[in-house]
């Protein structure tokens, strides 16, 4: 499993990562690898499976599959369309399969920071899922990254194939239990779409006020191939910082990221999306749809066009809900190429006063109309949300009260 | 129903209305005239309590309950409407969930089975007024106007921006909402007594309603009142500034 020069690792232990601020990583204490076995989700006590349908994974039915990570180790795993999804943990998968070994540390380098040089070091787990060529799946797989103890450093490496003309949804939730808030989540994910795959990727995040959050997401794309990364983020969290990163290696591949995060007060977050275009006839698509209520949010967007025929859009938008705090809109573009087509708007402020009077008007309260224009502006600003997910992310605009 | 007293308004930082005095009883229509820029949108966007108007003295009696410091929604809950003649862009939000909203606190639910029959069917998806035509952003005004029930109702400009065909439609729909209580279904009030304030320019609405008084306001006062046909012919044959010397002249004698 070890094929980088893990001197070099080892000293990307020291490493930084490249934004958001420096995190203690021995401050807390390795997750377990052997946690509770849940059979069946519904048999999951009451409050695990609160903290879960938050992120959207609830009840097995009308889902190709299940796993479930609490801590470190593998809690549950299930799959009702074995015939052309395939769900390991990544150990097992490793063990399972010789190649595996080539999808690892392929699309991420483990010296990129000291989250990524802790996860290779230690040989973490994850979840592994593979769907075979040409097989198109019925239902999404969810997959669910729980953090149970508290002061834990939960470190996961998930892997995901989509095989020639695959296509599959995953929704992916990670979460918090109300006694674990002070931890930190690390999850590396690598995604690999081969040529004419589809993938739809939604991760939905619930955490404490005082959670620390790094997920690494690296994609490479294939040609003609077609990924979907949803990013969705409405409840208080202490530190976040994730920037994942899509490689367009195919002719005709195309990415779309969709970010919503909220930051409250005490939240830092700072989010976003880089997609590199190195094919021609490539296309991407970044849109964020940010609030911040007091906190600190950053938006990026990176578009890198390195091949002729390249177009992308990159799209910033917050809503600032009241004085404090401190938004950042980073939209950058970068090319070598003439032939290539890439734009950007970026906006920051308030919602208009006579949007909000307009909705009074009919009789909503000041409250109401501010919640309405809120949950447009985060919802149905981005198409191709799952519809599955809308419910999850009604409650969540609910819960955190955005109209006072 | 209604009684304005010495109303002074600024907006946009300058006086827009100096010292407007107007009595409209339960189920009056009235009609308000004036050339541009003279403060009759002024008048209903200070009625309706909206914060680009700033009243700096006089006062608005709406019910018996004096509204001059109410907030926009406390003035709709008690029973004031308003159709916009430039209604904003609400990107995000859906129509369809705005006019559920408003039926749901108007007690109008009836009013979502007869969409089809504003012509606004394919647009309960669309994000409200964003790319609407003049006469779509008209029929969605009178849409939502129709859900939310009114007792009193501003309407600025109701036929602007709607073509000949089209207003046939428009006409229809604010007559239903002024004197048709049926629209609502169960739930309507049927001893309804709707009073209206109308501006209108070329008085095409007064085809399908029955106007009880007219008003013509010039900078910023009202400088005098009628029956509607009479003014308007007036207007028409001889401007504004003729009609106002004349009327004021009779008013006198």
């Amino acid at each position: 499993m070890q094929k980088q020069d893990s001197e070099a690792v080892k000293k990307a232990l020291g490493k930084a990562g490249a934004y958001g601020e420096d995190i203690d990583i021995d401050r807390f204490e390795a997750g377990t690898r052997n946690p509770e076995a849940i059979d069946d989700i519904a048999d999951a006590d009451s409050s695990l499976r609160e903290t879960m349908s938050h992120v959207g994974v609830t009840s097995e039915e009308e889902r190709s599959g299940t796993i479930v990570f609490i801590d470190n180790g593998m809690s549950h795993c299930s799959n009702r369309e074995q015939e052309g999804v395939e769900i390991l943990s990544t150990r097992q998968a490793f063990e399972k399969y010789d190649w595996v070994k080539d999808y690892m540390w392929n699309a991420m380098s483990p010296e990129k920071d000291k989250y990524t040089a802790k996860t290779y070091l230690e040989e973490s787990d994850g979840y592994f899922i593979r769907v075979k060529e040409g097989y198109k799946a019925r239902h999404p797989v969810q997959t669910c990254m729980l953090i149970k103890r508290n002061k834990t450093l939960q470190n996961l490496h998930n892997i995901i194939i989509m095989e020639e003309g695959s296509s599959l949804e995953i929704i992916t939730g990670c979460s918090t239990t109300h006694s674990s808030g002070d931890s930190l989540h690390v999850g590396v994910s690598e995604i690999y779409l081969q040529d004419d795959s589809n993938l739809q990727f939604s991760m939905i995040h619930s955490w404490g006020r005082e959670t620390s959050v790094r997920p690494r997401t690296a994609a490479t794309i294939g040609k003609g191939a077609s990924y979907t990364n949803n990013y969705i983020l409405l409840n208080p969290v202490g530190s976040l910082q994730s920037y994942p990163v899509s490689s367009l290696n195919g002719e005709g591949a195309s990415c779309t990221f969709n970010t919503m995060c909220l930051a409250e007060k005490g939240s830092n977050v700072d989010t976003g999306g880089i997609a590199v275009l190195n094919a021609s006839g490539t296309n991407a698509q970044i849109m964020s749809r940010s609030i911040t209520k007091g906190g600190r949010m950053i938006a990026r967007g990176r578009l890198v066009g390195n091949a002729p025929g390249a177009k992308a859009h990159l799209e910033c938008r917050s809503l600032v809900l009241e004085d404090g705090g401190m938004t950042l809109a980073i939209p950058e573009l970068e090319t070598s190429v003439a032939d290539v087509e890439m734009t950007h708007e970026a906006a920051v402020g308030k919602i208009a006063r006579d949007q909000i009077e307009y909705l009074m008007s009919r009789g909503l309260t000041e409250d109401e109309a501010i919640g309405m224009i809120v949950r447009g502006f985060l919802a149905g600003s981005i198409e191709g949300l799952p519809q599955s997910l809308r419910k999850e992310i009604d409650e969540a605009i609910e819960k955190a009260n955005l109209g006072s | 129903m209604l009684e304005i007293k010495n109303l002074h308004v600024r907006a946009g930082g300058r006086e827009i209305l100096k010292g407007i005095d107007l009595t409209i009883p339960d189920g009056h229509t009235c009609v308000l005239f004036g050339p541009n820029g003279s403060g009759k949108s002024t008048l209903l966007a200070a009625i309706m309590g909206y914060g680009s108007t700033e009243i700096t003295e006089g006062r608005i009696v709406f019910k018996g309950q004096d509204i001059t410091r109410m907030s926009v929604d406390e003035r709709a809950k008690l029973g004031i409407g308003m159709m916009m003649q430039r209604p904003p862009n609400v990107t995000g939000v859906k129509l369809g969930d705005l006019v559920k909203a408003t039926a749901g606190g108007g007690d109008c639910e009836g009013v979502l089975d007869k969409v089809d029959t504003f012509g606004m069917d394919r647009f309960m998806d669309r994000d409200v007024n964003v790319g609407f035509s003049g006469g779509e952003l008209k029929r969605s005004e009178l849409l939502q106007l129709t859900a939310q029930q009114p007792d009193f109702v501003l309407l600025d400009e109701p036929e602007s921006g709607v073509d000949i065909e089209s207003m046939a439609l428009v006409g229809q729909k604010v007559r239903e909402l002024l004197y048709d209580n049926s629209v609502c279904g169960v739930k309507s009030n049927v001893n309804r007594d709707v009073s209206s304030l109308v501006i209108t320019h070329t008085g095409q609405i007064l085809d399908y309603i029955g106007a009880d008084t007219a008003y013509i306001m010039k900078d910023g006062t009202i400088r005098c009142s009628g029956r509607p046909a009479d003014i308007l012919k007036d207007i028409r044959e001889k401007g504004y500034r003729e009609c106002i010397e004349c009327r004021s002249r009779i008013v006198k004698l």
